[in-house]
């Protein structure tokens, strides 16, 4: 492909091609202050393609490809580029990790212990852990975390926010204009623009938390705290992890280790602020 | 109904594990987790390596839990076993 990039996410080495330049620039901006080893050999590859060669001319629409390929995934037109990229290197991810047990779930770190927020599209959990990681947190990541199965430590893959709708005015008004991306607007996923994480949380992406708490957060309704029992953790988790299937008894034991040693709640949040409360009020039952 | 009798999947084969309450169980030959609740797991524990129907099942559970004089543990033992040869977690003698 004739433009190429590779970016280092936590433990995951990508190598990025693209038949078109704007989207490799947008990731070289973002990913500017990540670690660079050129040497690694590569773990993940995502292509982004035209689909006829005349594609990269007239109306061009990215398709996304790479080590595995989802046969219906829609081609986007190229100002969403950056978006297709991001989706390809999610999806190389998900389906082909093995070395940790694959979280759909944000997470944040305090003293080298972490706190793991699980929940569908639009519960919150980026928001609160792109907020949190504005402040005393280090930021994991809002989209992945990484479960070691031998040591029940979890990794960040503390790869550049997505921020959707709402979260990213709540977002602007807190951080340095030059830490975020460009605005995608009116994208299948809503308008999205991306958040550069801190550098203190990029330099310690390598640095394990031990799980401390699991949080279900579901943004909307009166503020709740509901424990919530092993079992019904480990059911949701679960469907939470992208690899449980494939990594067989190990991810077995590895979750059913989480559950047991990690307190875990479901919370409802009205807002941001009521979120961020409830989770340093849990925390500070947790960390005790 | 014929009191049908069967046997538990053998001892290695099954990761147990109870989380509260419900028991989290992987079958290593199939690679598949089971969520179970009460009385699956019981039922596994007391079947052991042998081969058993029903009926046996109550008389040994009736032993470990309270279900002296009880004449539905019975048929409700045939169908909990009915459905863990479902799960393949035990299957027909």
């Amino acid at each position: 492909m004739r433009h190429r990039l590779r970016i280092a996410v936590g433990p995951v080495q990508f190598r990025i091609g693209s038949d078109w330049a704007e989207p490799v620039a947008a990731l070289a901006r973002l990913y500017a202050g990540y670690p660079q080893d050129d040497a690694r050999p590569a773990e993940a590859t995502v292509r982004l393609f035209a689909a006829r060669p005349w594609r990269r001319w007239l109306r061009p629409s990215v398709h996304i490809g790479g080590d595995f390929v989802v046969p219906d995934a829609l081609p986007l037109p190229l100002s969403m580029g950056l978006l297709a990229a991001e989706m390809g290197m999610n999806l190389q991810v998900a389906l082909g990790w093995r070395r940790h047990m694959l979280l759909h779930a944000s997470a944040v770190a305090k003293n080298g212990r972490a706190l793991i927020m699980s929940g569908e599209s639009g519960s919150g959990k980026s928001t609160l852990a792109a907020l949190l990681g504005e402040g005393d947190w280090r930021l994991m990541g809002d989209e992945f975390t990484l479960i070691d199965p031998a040591g029940g430590d979890a990794f960040a893959f503390p790869r550049a926010v997505s921020l959707k709708n709402e979260a990213i005015a709540e977002i602007a008004a807190r951080v340095d204009p030059s830490r975020l991306g460009p605005l995608l607007a009116a994208t299948p996923k809503g308008d999205i623009r991306h958040l550069i994480p801190r550098t203190d949380a990029v330099a310690a992406m390598h640095e394990p938390a031990h799980p401390a708490l699991l949080l279900f957060p579901r943004f909307g309704g009166e503020t709740a705290i509901e424990p919530m029992g092993e079992g019904e953790a480990f059911v949701r988790l679960t469907e939470a992890s992208t690899n449980y299937v494939a990594l067989g008894e190990a991810g077995f034991a590895a979750l059913t280790r989480l559950v047991r040693e990690t307190p875990a709640f479901g919370i409802s949040y009205p807002d941001s602020a009521a979120g961020m409360a409830l989770v340093e009020q849990l925390w500070a039952e947790a960390a005790k | 109904m014929a009191d049908r009798t069967y046997r538990a999947a053998p001892a290695d084969a099954l990761r147990v594990e109870p989380l509260g309450e419900l028991t989290a169980i992987f079958d290593r030959r199939s690679m598949q987790t089971h969520l179970v609740v009460s009385p699956m797991p019981e039922i596994l524990g007391a079947m052991g390596a042998d081969a058993c129907n029903a009926a046996d099942l109550a008389t040994r559970l009736a032993a470990a839990f309270d279900l002296d004089g009880d004449d539905d543990v019975q048929p409700i033992l045939a169908e909990r076993l009915g459905e863990l040869a479902a799960m393949g977690l035990v299957e027909r003698a």
